[in-house]
Parts: C-alpha cells; sequence; structure tokens
C-alpha cells in the first residue's frame, strides 16, 4: 500500500496543470481518488466533510449488489442445464453463468467509463464515480442473451444522452441503468422480451418464459410457486429473480443508511394498494393473483431495493419520497397487470416517476413554506 | 433618377444574402427557434418522404411569403392571420393535389402531414414576422432561407433513423449490402420511433452550440 501511495505521489507532479501529462490530469484524480481519499479540500462554503463522499456510497451499492450479481450467475447457468435436462454440478453451473454474465459487465464498465472519463478530460472535471453502481446495474437488469455490441449501444447511449448532455452525475433526470435498458427494450424488442431471451442457449423445446410473461397471456397455472419466486431459481433478468439475494442487499443499503428506507417502503406499500385494488375489482386470473405476489414477480423487489432509490433522480424531500415511491409501486403493478404491450412495469414506472420527481419536491417545498408563513403570520396577530 | 438608383440595393446584397443564409445555420428555424418540431417528428422516419415534405413546405413558404408581401399593404390588421391563412391553405391544396398526382405512394406515406403544413408554425411566424413588413424580393429569400433551414434538419434526421432504423439509405438496402446482418447487427427499433427524431435534433443543436459560442446563452 505504501509502495503505491510512494508511486502516487512520485508521478503526481507529472499531471499538474501545464506539466508533460497535465491533459490527462482528472484522469490521475480519478484514479488516486479511487485508491486513497482524496486530498482535495474545499475552498469556500463548509469545510467539514464526513468520510461517506460519494466514493464510499457508491462502493456499499457495489457491495450490496453483489449477492444478487452472484445469485444471478449460478441461477443463468442453472436454467441453461435445466432446460438441456442435464445435472451438473454447483461449479460447473456457476461457471457457466460467469462465462455468459462477466463478459457483460466487462464492456459495460469499459464503454461507460471510457466515455465517463473522454467526458471529464474535455469538460476539465474530475471523474464521478457514480458509474461503478451504473455498471453494475445494467448488466443485472439485462437478460442473459443479450449481445455483447447491444449492451455497448445501450451503455453509451444511457451515459451520453441520459447523463452527461445533463452535464453528467448528480446532474441526470433519468436513471442512467434504466435509460439503457429502455433503450434495449424499444430498439430491440426481440432481445428484451418474449421467451427466448432469458434462459442463455436453452433447448428449442423449453418454455423459457418468466412468470410475468406466463401471467400476461392467461397462463395463471404456470407461474411458479412462490418460494421458486423468492429463492429466484427461474428464468428472468441476471439479477432480478432471487428476491433473497436482493433483501440481503436491501439490508446492507439501509444499515448503512446508504438507500433511502422512504422509498423501498412506499414502492412495496403503492404495489400492495394497487395489487388489492385489482383484487376489488378482479375481471380476469391476472388481477385476481394475491397483492403481495407482485412484489416477488418480476423485477419489482429489485427495482424498489436498488432502482427507485437512486440518490440522484429520486426525491429529495422526505415527504417527497413517500409519494414518489408510493406511485412507482402503484404504476408498476397497473402497467404489468393493464398494458399488454408491457410485461414488466417496473423500469417504465421508475423512468415516469424519475420525471415527475422535481415537480413533486417542487410542491413539498411550497407546501411548507406556506405552512410556516402561516404560523409565523398567527404569531405575529397574537 | 439618379437619387432613387443609388437607393436601390443589389438583388444578393450583405443583408439579403443574411436573410438567405442566417436560417440555415444560426437561426435555424428548428434548432434555434425550435418550430416545426411536429413534421419533424412525423415525417423523418424515412429519407424520401422526409425530402418531399422538404420540398413542399419550401415552395409553400417561399410563395406564400412572396404573395403576402404583395398584398401587404392591402390587407387590414385585423382579419390579417385569415388571410394569410387562406393564402397558405390554397397553396398547401395545390402541393397535396401535385403530390397526389405524380408521386401517390409518398402522399400516402405522409398522408395527413401534408396538410397540416397550414398549421406549420415557420410559415405562419414567417409570414407574421418577415413578410408583413418586408418587400417582396426580402420575403422571397427570406422564406426560401427559413424553408431550407428547415428542410436540411429534416434530410439530416431522416438520414440517420433511416440508416439506422430501417439499415436503408433512400429504400437501398445498405446494411444488407455491406454484410452487416450476417454479423449479427440489427436494426434499431427505437429510431422508427419519434422520440428518437426529438433526440437527433438535441444531438444537432449540441453540435451547432459547441461550434457556435455566441448561441450560448449567458449564464
Amino acid at each position: 500500500m505504501k509502495a503505491l501511495r510512494n508511486f502516487l505521489d512520485k508521478i503526481k507532479p507529472q499531471f499538474e496543470k501545464g506539466e508533460k501529462f497535465g491533459i490527462f490530469g482528472s484522469t490521475f484524480e480519478a484514479f488516486e481518488s479511487f485508491l486513497f481519499v482524496s486530498d482535495k479540500v474545499t475552498s469556500k462554503g463548509s469545510h467539514i466533510r464526513d468520510n461517506i463522499d460519494m466514493k464510499r456510497t457508491m462502493s456499499v451499492v457495489v457491495i450490496a449488489l453483489v449477492p444478487a450479481l452472484l445469485f444471478g450467475m449460478w441461477n443463468v447457468g442453472y436454467q441453461h442445464f435445466l432446460s438441456l435436462g442435464e445435472q451438473a454440478d454447483f461449479w460447473a453451473t456457476f461457471w457457466f453463468g460467469f462465462l455468459k454474465v462477466f463478459p457483460i459487465i466487462v464492456v459495460c464498465y469499459v464503454v461507460g467509463l471510457g466515455i465517463e472519463f473522454a467526458f471529464a478530460q474535455m469538460r476539465g472535471h474530475e471523474v464521478n464515480e457514480g458509474f461503478l453502481v451504473t455498471g453494475m446495474i445494467i448488466p443485472l437488469i439485462l437478460p442473459p442473451e443479450t449481445p455483447l455490441w447491444m449492451v455497448a449501444v445501450a451503455t453509451a447511449f444511457a451515459v451520453i444522452i441520459g447523463k452527461e448532455v445533463f452535464g453528467g452525475t448528480g446532474m441526470n433526470i433519468l436513471n442512467p441503468a434504466l435509460t439503457a435498458r429502455a433503450f434495449l427494450f424499444f430498439a430491440y424488442p426481440s432481445n428484451m422480451s418474449g421467451d427466448k431471451v432469458w434462459i442463455a442457449e436453452k433447448a428449442d423445446a423449453f418454455s423459457g418464459a418468466t412468470p410475468l410473461g406466463d401471467a400476461l397471456v392467461g397462463n395463471i397455472d404456470k407461474i411458479p410457486s412462490p418460494l421458486e419466486m423468492i429463492i429466484g431459481n427461474i428464468p428472468g433478468s441476471i439479477g432480478e429473480t432471487s428476491v433473497i439475494a436482493i433483501l440481503i442487499g436491501a439490508f446492507i443499503l439501509l444499515y448503512t443508511g446508504v438507500g433511502s428506507w422512504r422509498i423501498m417502503f412506499s414502492v412495496i406499500t403503492g404495489g400492495l394498494v394497487m395489487g388489492w385494488i385489482f383484487n376489488l375489482c378482479a375481471v380476469n386470473e391476472y388481477m385476481q393473483i394475491p397483492a403481495w405476489e407482485h412484489l416477488i414477480m418480476g423485477g419489482f423487489a429489485f427495482g424498489a431495493i436498488f432502482m427507485a432509490t437512486d440518490p440522484v433522480t429520486a426525491s429529495q424531500t422526505n415527504k417527497g419520497k413517500f409519494i414518489y415511491g408510493f406511485f412507482i409501486g402503484l404504476l408498476a403493478v397497473l402497467i404489468r397487470v393493464v398494458n399488454p404491450a408491457y410485461p414488466e412495469g417496473m423500469m417504465l414506472a421508475i423512468l415516469f416517476m424519475n420525471v415527475f420527481a422535481p415537480l413533486i419536491d417542487h410542491y413539498v417545498i411550497e407546501a411548507n413554506i406556506k405552512k410556516r408563513l402561516k404560523r409565523a403570520k398567527k404569531l405575529i396577530n397574537i | 433618377m439618379n437619387s432613387e438608383k443609388n437607393e436601390r440595393e443589389p438583388l444578393f446584397s450583405f443583408k439579403n444574402r443574411k436573410l438567405l443564409l442566417n436560417p440555415l445555420n444560426k437561426d435555424n428555424p428548428i434548432t434555434i427557434q425550435v418550430l416545426g418540431i411536429c413534421s419533424a417528428l412525423a415525417v423523418t422516419a424515412k429519407l424520401e418522404p422526409a425530402f418531399v415534405m422538404a420540398l413542399s413546405v419550401i415552395v409553400v413558404l417561399t410563395i406564400s411569403n412572396v404573395i403576402i408581401s404583395l398584398l401587404r399593404n392591402g390587407i387590414p390588421p385585423r382579419i390579417r392571420i385569415i388571410v394569410q391563412l387562406v393564402v397558405i391553405a390554397s397553396l398547401v391544396i395545390l402541393v397535396d393535389q401535385f403530390l397526389k398526382a405524380f408521386v401517390f405512394d409518398i402522399s400516402k406515406q405522409l398522408s395527413v402531414f401534408v396538410g397540416l403544413i397550414i398549421t406549420n408554425c415557420i410559415i405562419m411566424g414567417r409570414l407574421e414576422a418577415f413578410a408583413m413588413g418586408n418587400k417582396p424580393w426580402p420575403a422571397f429569400l427570406d422564406g426560401m432561407g427559413n424553408a431550407i433551414g428547415y428542410g436540411w434538419i429534416l434530410i439530416v434526421v431522416a438520414f440517420f433513423r433511416e440508416l439506422l432504423g430501417s439499415g436503408t439509405i433512400w429504400g437501398y438496402p445498405v446494411l444488407d449490402k455491406l454484410g452487416l446482418y450476417d454479423l449479427g447487427y440489427k436494426n434499431n427499433g427505437f429510431m422508427i420511433l419519434p422520440p428518437m427524431a426529438l433526440i437527433i435534433v438535441g444531438i444537432i443543436i449540441w453540435i451547432q452550440r459547441a461550434r457556435n459560442k455566441d448561441l450560448i446563452e449567458e449564464k
């Protein structure tokens, strides 16, 4: 560790402004602050800084994503061998999934970080760590059979149009990972939905439909049992299937205070409320399934824990978070049950509420100002 | 006689050239004034209809600008919008009938959007802002300039949307001939959808502002 620090200190002067590698200043800064705590101090405003800077926050989220990732790798292999009707031991299964998933992660990081570094150089600001999480989430919400070039195109689109156009990390309106998925969903629908894409190299005769796909076409009896959906050994996007793995991640996020419990809680409430409303006025079998089952189907859990809670695109006010989360849950269930074109509503629900988050914040703040003005006026009158 | 001759400015004086050239770049009706967006979204999925649309708008805008400019002193101000609309509508009907007679296929593709040229804000905007107060020749140049400024954006957007969305250029399967599909390439269905036109227009605006510093608003 010490040797690394010394090495960095030795080459640091070369990256100062005007020196030999001056133009790569922000690249150096990025690597240095990735390895060590940055020695930059604020020049004006508040000088008190918590240890929990963006790097720490992002690292926690990445750690929270690891259970879902590992389970996803295993499940990709498990589904593959299941569809072939073969038996394989644990490590062979995991290795198969690893070989499928790892290239997607590498492509995501290479393309995304490449663009981030290029923009940071061009604009002369430091590279933000925001993409560490995005690059990890994108693979987890894709089907295992997504071609790598599509992953690259979608990542580039998400980083450029979804993020850099607005000014980089912290300025984006839409969640970048979901922007990538939405791009793929509309651009290459045959690779993002249907029953062919959810199992890697599956045998043709084996049905690869996800629970949501089955439910939408009326095969309610084919939906896996709740236990299977909670454990997650079912076809689906790489990281979304296992509710247990996601709950471990949720625990990490909540314990460290990185993820907002308000959003998670209200997304789940919203989903349950919409499920109950459908139960009350059920006209088909899909509407009759118990409300809580919506929470463990498809990407609901993953979206509620990891994507709705994105601190940049969610509402900032505490009251706003409840409203924002509630409507995500409500819309997700509404879309998936009612709209035949979109088997999963979580992606569109979160993107939709991302757009509304600033508006919600605005009215929450306005309401607060009004309330306090009223109180102040009362005091004056007395 | 002599003095009048001196006042006459040459046909392509600096001012007149600016009337024609400004709308092509730094006063572009779509990217700077953000007018006529709806038709830019609707007809740019393929190059051919976009080209025909651009031509139609050039014809309608140029001629209506000249006509209104000729009539400008005889139009009572209170009913000027109606007069302008009558002129535009007659021209649009002419264009529509012409397209139906000679290029029926494209006319069918463009469907309602030819008729909707009437409501294109660029045309009303130019008549109201320029033709009502200027002589026919400047009005002609202004109409031409704005319509071409509108047209080239349409064609650029349509080029990318057709190439990436359908893999063709003017109906010719370029990507197929290059053999990209055998390598696993797929057409981008998002390009066919209207939102992508907005994003491409956005990228054009981005490039334009990055190159032209005086377009950037001061903070």
